[in-house]
């Protein structure tokens, strides 16, 4: 006689609880540490939480957050991209000196510009996997490499180390009403770049979480070699994470040649380790396979409010980066604690 | 896959929500070239204690801008006027600190334009809302075309011609320019302005903030041409740089260089360099607080539209004991 096992369901189909979930999701500790820093800084001073301050700290995060998002998504994956910093300028200059120099219609520089990036993505992510070497070597080459086109094309082009001109070339006002122009809530006026990150954003959620590519993604960051033996396309998979970046930073470098009308050759350099600050402080594993999109958006909305609510709260700017790098180190920690909680929850 | 469709719609709506919500609130793009707007800072505030936010592109910790910063604060506490001063080197994150000065309503702006295009919609803006600007250090040419008050500074081209002039006095023949930040159009100006009075000049492009690689690149330069007699830096901590390099490659030239520090001070004294061009910023941070401060007591303005100048004078052997202890205390 048989004593029946007593009926228990496949603990892998069982949904996990609410709290469990919450607990589990990677951008969790940013939105506490985002919650906090708004707190903060809406208590300690007066016009942190007026419409044009509010305006003033959305608008410092959201070309952050542009970045950040992608430089995400490609952390998942797996890699670093360090010349997404530069990126931003170069889109910019490329942009800005074919419209004012070569005088081009400004929505033609700009596909140029697009071109370009993209092909430098492409180029950044076929080389890593062509080589086998790691993308924070491969990206720092073309980082240093696109540092000095920057700088000698500029110089060589205008005979000086700025592009300006911007505000009088063929289709500015169209194509800045969609980089640079304001909306107009309540009397104050907010950054269009801010949609722009929203949006960024919102894709990019939903291409990691509901997407074939999404999966793809973490698979090619958790692990290379069980994706590649489960037919995850690994290689075009990981260029496209790099063009994804290279886009990005067309997005924030055309945002910025628009909206500033000029471009400095030195523009954008050091960037890219604050986008791996966004990322990281909104979940991101340094190692690759978790993270989340929403996470790196919200970690640059931390870095937008840090930095200029400590403006707003009059301290005196030389604590400045301490007071930055102690909160960044601060929001990690959090971070940590409660992957580990996480991974205990998923086990 | 019903959650997935269900979910698409969602997302659709949502969209849709947002599209809408865009048509609803009144848009405005960026504003091209068109003939500047003036007026609005017509008005001085009244009443109330006075808050002025200083915003430069100066990095932190550098010397220059310390100066300036020394002499805003100072000209503050003398006044009894709030000072807050930020700095940022890129043009964009300069630009959200004055909009972030804007959003606090501060009584008046003092602001460096290392790069006037970028910072113009904010700027504008800033006057727009009643707060009287004041430039300084740079972008004296287009100050005026922005709606401020003032502008206090140094025109770089001439102070690269006086430059220029001096050291064809001394009797040298080729120049080496050296500029240390790569971004930097002031710093093209000066190098132009010495090339016009002084004639063949070289540029050398290095990196303020590795010192030992701005050293190495200058010595190897001179080395490579041992008929360059004349080095023109243009910052002290490369001056002192330039001056060692010289030493190290055997070269016969002779170091001149903008700005003072205590070693340029030291260095005036026992001769190893030439004179260095003082644009006394100082007064780039202590006399707009000034000015605001009468702009808002007595509604007064000052240079009638013309740039006030701050320099360039000139430190060399003749003068070097009389500034020497106000540049130690870091005011010179």
């Amino acid at each position: 006689m048989a004593v029946a096992a007593p009926a228990r369901a496949d603990e892998r189909m069982a949904k996990p609880r609410f709290t469990d979930r919450l607990i589990a999701a990677p951008e969790i500790g940013a939105l506490l540490g985002a919650v906090l820093v708004f707190v903060f800084f809406s208590v300690v001073t007066d016009q942190f939480l007026s419409p044009l301050g509010v305006s003033t700290w959305l608008d410092d995060s959201s070309t952050l957050g542009i970045m950040g998002v992608a430089v995400a998504l490609l952390m998942i994956g797996g890699e670093f991209d360090l010349s997404a910093g530069v990126m931003t300028a170069s889109t910019s200059l490329v942009t800005a000196m074919l419209a004012t120099q070569a005088g081009w219609n400004v929505w033609l520089a700009l596909l140029a510009s697009l071109a370009f990036a993209l092909a430098v993505g492409a180029f950044n992510g076929w080389l890593v996997m062509k080589t086998g070497l790691p993308s924070f070597i491969v990206t720092l080459g073309t980082f240093l490499a696109l540092q000095g086109l920057n700088l000698g094309i500029t110089r060589l082009v205008t005979g000086t180390v700025q592009v300006s001109g911007m505000r009088s070339t063929d289709g500015y006002e169209s194509a800045g009403a969609l980089f640079a122009s304001t909306v107009d809530i309540g009397g104050t006026q907010f950054q269009i770049s801010i949609v722009w990150w929203i949006i960024v954003a919102a894709v990019a959620a939903w291409v990691l979480v509901r997407t074939k590519f999404g999966n793809w993604i973490f698979a090619v960051g958790g692990s290379l070699q069980s994706s590649r033996a489960v037919g995850v396309p690994v290689v075009r998979t990981k260029i496209l994470l790099f063009m994804t970046t290279a886009f990005a930073g067309w997005i924030v470098g055309s945002i910025n040649i628009l909206r500033f009308a000029s471009v400095q050759a030195n523009q954008g350099i050091g960037l890219e380790l604050q986008y791996i600050i966004a990322a990281v402080v909104g979940g991101c594993l340094l190692t690759g396979g978790f993270g989340s999109a929403v996470g790196a958006a919200i970690g640059a909305l931390i870095f937008g409010m840090a930095r200029q609510g400590i403006v707003f709260a009059r301290w005196d700017s030389d604590w400045f980066m301490l007071f930055l790098g102690v909160m960044l180190l601060a929001a990690v920690l959090v971070n940590n604690t409660f992957r580990r909680r996480a991974e205990r929850v998923r086990r | 896959m019903k959650s997935l469709k269900a979910k698409s719609l969602t997302l659709k709506k949502w969209m849709l929500g947002l599209a809408a919500g865009l048509v609803l609130t009144a848009c405005s793009g960026p504003t091209a070239d068109k003939p500047a707007t003036t007026g609005a800072a017509d008005a001085p505030a009244q009443g109330g204690d006075l808050r002025i936010a200083v915003i430069t592109h100066g990095s932190a910790g550098d010397a220059f801008w310390n100066v300036v910063k020394n002499g805003s604060e100072a000209a503050g506490k003398q006044l009894g006027v709030k000072v807050e001063y930020n700095s940022d080197g890129d043009p964009g994150a300069q630009s959200k600190l004055i909009d972030n000065a804007v959003a606090q309503k501060v009584g008046g702006l003092v602001v460096s334009m290392a790069n006037p295009e970028a910072l113009k919609t904010s700027i504008q803006n800033a006057v727009k809302a009643g707060i009287p600007v004041i430039t300084i250090n740079s972008g004296e040419d287009r100050s005026a075309e922005f709606g401020a008050l003032a502008h206090v500074g140094q025109s770089e081209g001439l102070a690269g011609q006086g430059a220029g002039q001096r050291l064809k006095a001394a009797g040298k023949t080729k120049l080496l320019c050296v500029i240390h930040e790569a971004g930097n159009v002031g710093q093209n100006q000066r190098c132009d302005g010495a090339k016009q009075s002084f004639g063949d000049v070289q540029t050398l492009q290095v990196d303020i903030n590795n010192p030992t690689d701005a050293q190495a690149r200058l010595k190897a330069a001179l080395q490579s041409d041992p008929s360059i007699d004349a080095v023109l830096a243009l910052n002290s901590q490369v001056a002192a740089g330039a001056v060692t390099a010289a030493k190290g490659a055997n070269s016969k030239a002779q170091v001149a260089t903008f700005d003072l520090n205590a070693d340029v001070v030291a260095a005036i004294k026992d001769g190893s360099i030439l004179f260095a061009v003082d644009q006394q910023q100082y007064e780039q941070g202590y006399l707009p607080i000034v000015f605001l401060k009468l702009y808002k007591d007595n509604a007064n303005t000052i240079g009638g539209g013309k740039p006030v100048q701050t320099g360039p004078g000139f430190v060399d052997k003749s003068n070097v004991d009389a500034i020497a202890p106000y540049a130690q205390r870091g005011t010179r």
